[in-house]
């Protein structure tokens, strides 16, 4: 941000003295760059600023892709494996052994295509949980907006999500599905779960700085969450007269949405909708949760 | 002219142990309000601290200003706020230009990235433009000298590179206004050296700085005013040279020559106050901090270890009022080795002929080994004065003009 080359004066200020330094010959800017005030009981969201520093967002993911795929020869292999694995398991135990119902499609493609999302979900909250806690070197040590360390983990879980997806549409092609125009709203939905990991994220990285058994304590919320949600079975095992209920949980409109479109299967928009809903209140409450607990980080980090 | 930096009653408030009262855990929050529904958090202000009073003052364009005060007097947390790090509880502060601010060197570095990768992402979290890293990128490399190792982790670097690469990111930053706190407390002396030049050249440009230090040197070198923090308030703002000689003599409260060093203001960060006395004899009995050209000094330290000091290396430095090191005596020139300290110990330095001229003197004083680094060091704790006598029997004064050093000499006609 350049200060202005024009000289601007007050009303009752003459022009500066001149001055042997540089920088003092320039005007200084009539508005403050920086205005530092307590920290008031209502924040918004200041755009701007996120703008401002945009380039330190893709260095933060920037630096957490690159240090992991480093650090581990694996790092890519994992990536793809640990949802292969997790669909290997639920294809054997609850496909094979239970025969639980599958939309009438494969049982393996049909809980993969749930695993995959879950799995990016999943750990884009739980990597964001820890990122203020774990950022604290840098919380208090440098300014930036700090958004950006929980928005930057679910970024990092996005980049792995779209490597496994590859394998996805592997399994897709494999088995013959032929695609619709329902394809295109799969990166939609996928927007809207990275929306609703974000959201997630910020509350329970806000959260973790206080209260640090929150981190102890989210990894069995979200197991829970993840069995009331559609994930390992499909959303017709639920009754007829508990589906209004259990469609307040916004992954059942994401993922049933996301399989309705990569098997061509019936969109059930009012539960999408309604999922959309959710995720947008949840996104707007998080981000002022997140906000007003921002200004104490440094201090209690 | 109008001031780039206007600070206004600014204050902050810490509640002391505000996350042990305050609930650790959800289930502490939880059982503590099962246990007394209605109760808010206590506001006794018993655990208050104020750790920045109403603070005001202005800063120009190019002004190069020094902070100082003991630890714990709130020139860190001055900082902090002006810096946004953290917010004030009142008050405001204005800032009419952009803002750079180190608090440590190598601030998120990765050690598993590359040096090159480093330069990045170090200057992005230093507010630096990618444009503006890659346009000042070989200039950064040439100064951190190290062009062979850009593509090596920079966990495979010593310690010495490491600060190196550091320091050369932070001193490319071009912002209007640079907040530094303490960064020249690192490394070897060499190093602090490069810094101090770099810095000198940096407020030569014009730049706004504002520079918190316990080197008196350095702020007396740098700075064209010294603002003096206390208990969180800003007492005293004047020339570098009358405040910082001002402090010292408060810090150093002694008439003589016996120096409390345990919980002295001088003490570098991250000591221990290991070093806890200094007292200067200078013959006789009585401690004394008046000496004269020709006297013995004898300097005798009090070291209290935690545990068994191994190959100590103990180091005396004599700088003049303003700061520049005239001579040291340390263990570590002597032929022999200095025994382990094994608990508390009286060490004594003895200077046996003082030969420098009429003025004013400040001690520093280092402890460290290599299995340690450094223990204790303590810069500017101490000083003395040296009063003018015939001593050699040369007649005339030997004022400052001559240089700092009086040599015993002898003169004869030899033909």
């Amino acid at each position: 941000m350049l200060v202005s080359e024009k000289l601007e004066y007050g009303p009752d200020e003459g022009p500066a003295l001149p001055s042997s330094s540089s920088h003092s010959t320039h005007a200084l800017p009539r508005v403050p760059v920086i205005r530092i005030r307590p920290a008031r009981a209502w924040a918004l969201l200041d755009v701007g600023e996120l703008q401002e520093y945009h380039e330190l967002f893709y260095f933060l993911v920037w630096r957490d892709l690159k240090a992991r795929y480093k650090q581990a020869a694996l790092g890519a292999a994992w990536v793809v494996l640990q949802p292969v694995l997790m669909a290997l398991i639920f294809t054997v135990f609850l496909g094979m052994l239970v025969g639980v119902p599958s939309s009438g499609l494969p049982y393996s493609i049909f809980v993969y295509a749930g695993l995959l999302p879950w799995a990016f979900f999943n750990n884009a909250v739980l990597s964001s949980s820890q990122s203020l806690v774990g950022g604290a070197h840098l919380i208090t040590k440098v300014y930036f907006p700090r958004l950006f360390l929980p928005a930057a983990s679910v970024a990092v879980r996005l980049a792995d999500f779209c490597v496994a997806a590859v394998i996805l549409f592997a399994l897709l092609f494999y088995y013959g599905f032929e695609p619709s125009w329902k394809l295109l709203l799969f990166p939609a939905l996928v927007a809207e779960l990275t929306l609703l990991a974000v959201a997630c994220g910020l509350w329970s990285a806000a959260l973790n700085v206080r209260y640090r058994d929150v981190g102890t304590l989210l990894p069995v919320l979200l197991q829970l969450w993840m069995f009331t949600s559609p994930i390992v079975y499909s959303s017709s095992v639920v009754p007829e007269k508990w589906r209004s209920v259990y469609s307040l949980n916004p992954l059942v409109g994401i993922i049933e949405g996301m399989r309705a479109c990569l098997f061509n299967l019936k969109l059930d928009w009012p539960s999408i909708a309604f999922s959309v809903i959710v995720t947008g209140a949840l996104l707007v409450y998080s981000t002022y949760a997140f906000h007003s607990a921002e200004e104490s980080f440094a201090d209690v980090v | 002219m109008r001031p780039i930096i206007k600070v206004e009653k600014l204050s902050k408030l810490y509640r002391l142990g505000q996350r042990s009262i305050a609930a650790p855990t959800l289930r502490e929050a939880f059982m503590g309000k099962l246990a007394s529904p209605f109760s808010r958090r206590r506001r006794d202000g018993e655990d208050d601290l104020w750790a920045l009073r109403d603070v005001s003052f202005e800063i120009r364009p190019g002004e190069v200003v020094g902070i100082i005060g003991r630890n714990g007097a709130g020139k860190s947390t001055l900082l902090k706020i002006l810096s946004r790090i953290t917010r004030p509880t009142a008050g405001y502060a204005d800032l009419y230009g952009t803002v750079g601010s180190l608090m440590e060197v190598g601030t998120g570095f990765h050690p598993d990235l590359s040096g090159r990768e480093n330069i990045f992402l170090n200057g992005a979290l230093l507010g630096m433009k990618r444009q503006q890293i890659e346009r000042r990128f070989d200039e950064i490399v040439a100064f951190a000298e190290m062009e062979r190792f850009l593509e090596m982790p920079v966990k495979h670097y010593s310690s010495g590179m490491y600060l190196r690469l550091a320091f050369a990111i932070a001193a490319h930053l071009d912002p209007e206004i640079l907040l530094l706190d303490e960064v020249l407390a690192v490394g070897d002396a060499a190093f602090q050296n490069k810094c101090l030049r770099k810095m000198k050249e940096v407020s030569r440009d014009g730049r706004t700085v504002l520079f918190v230090s316990h080197n008196m040197a350095a702020i007396q070198q740098m700075c064209s005013r010294v603002f003096l923090i206390q208990s969180g308030r800003l007492s005293e703002e004047g020339s570098s040279s009358s405040v910082t000689s001002r402090y010292l003599n408060d810090a150093s409260q002694s008439e003589d020559g016996d120096f409390d060093l345990s919980n002295h203001p001088a003490r570098l960060p991250g000591c221990q106050p290991v070093i806890q006395r200094l007292t200067l004899y200078n013959g006789s009995d009585a401690p004394t901090m008046r000496f004269h050209p020709g006297d013995a000094m004898v300097a005798e330290m009090l070291i209290s270890p935690n545990s068994t000091i191994r190959e100590p290396r103990i180091a005396f430095s004599i700088e003049d009022s303003t700061g520049q090191r005239i001579t040291t005596a340390a263990t570590y020139f002597q032929e022999e080795r200095f025994p382990d300290i094994e608990g508390p110990s009286r060490i004594r330095c003895c200077l046996p002929q003082l030969q420098l001229g009429s003025g004013r003197y400040l001690l520093s004083l280092s402890l460290d080994n290599k299995y340690q680094g450094m223990i204790d060091g303590l810069h500017n704790a101490a000083w003395f004065e040296v009063i003018w006598r015939n001593s050699f029997g040369n007649g005339e004064a030997y004022s400052p003009v001559y240089g700092p050093v009086l040599m015993a000499s002898s003169w004869e006609r030899v033909e």
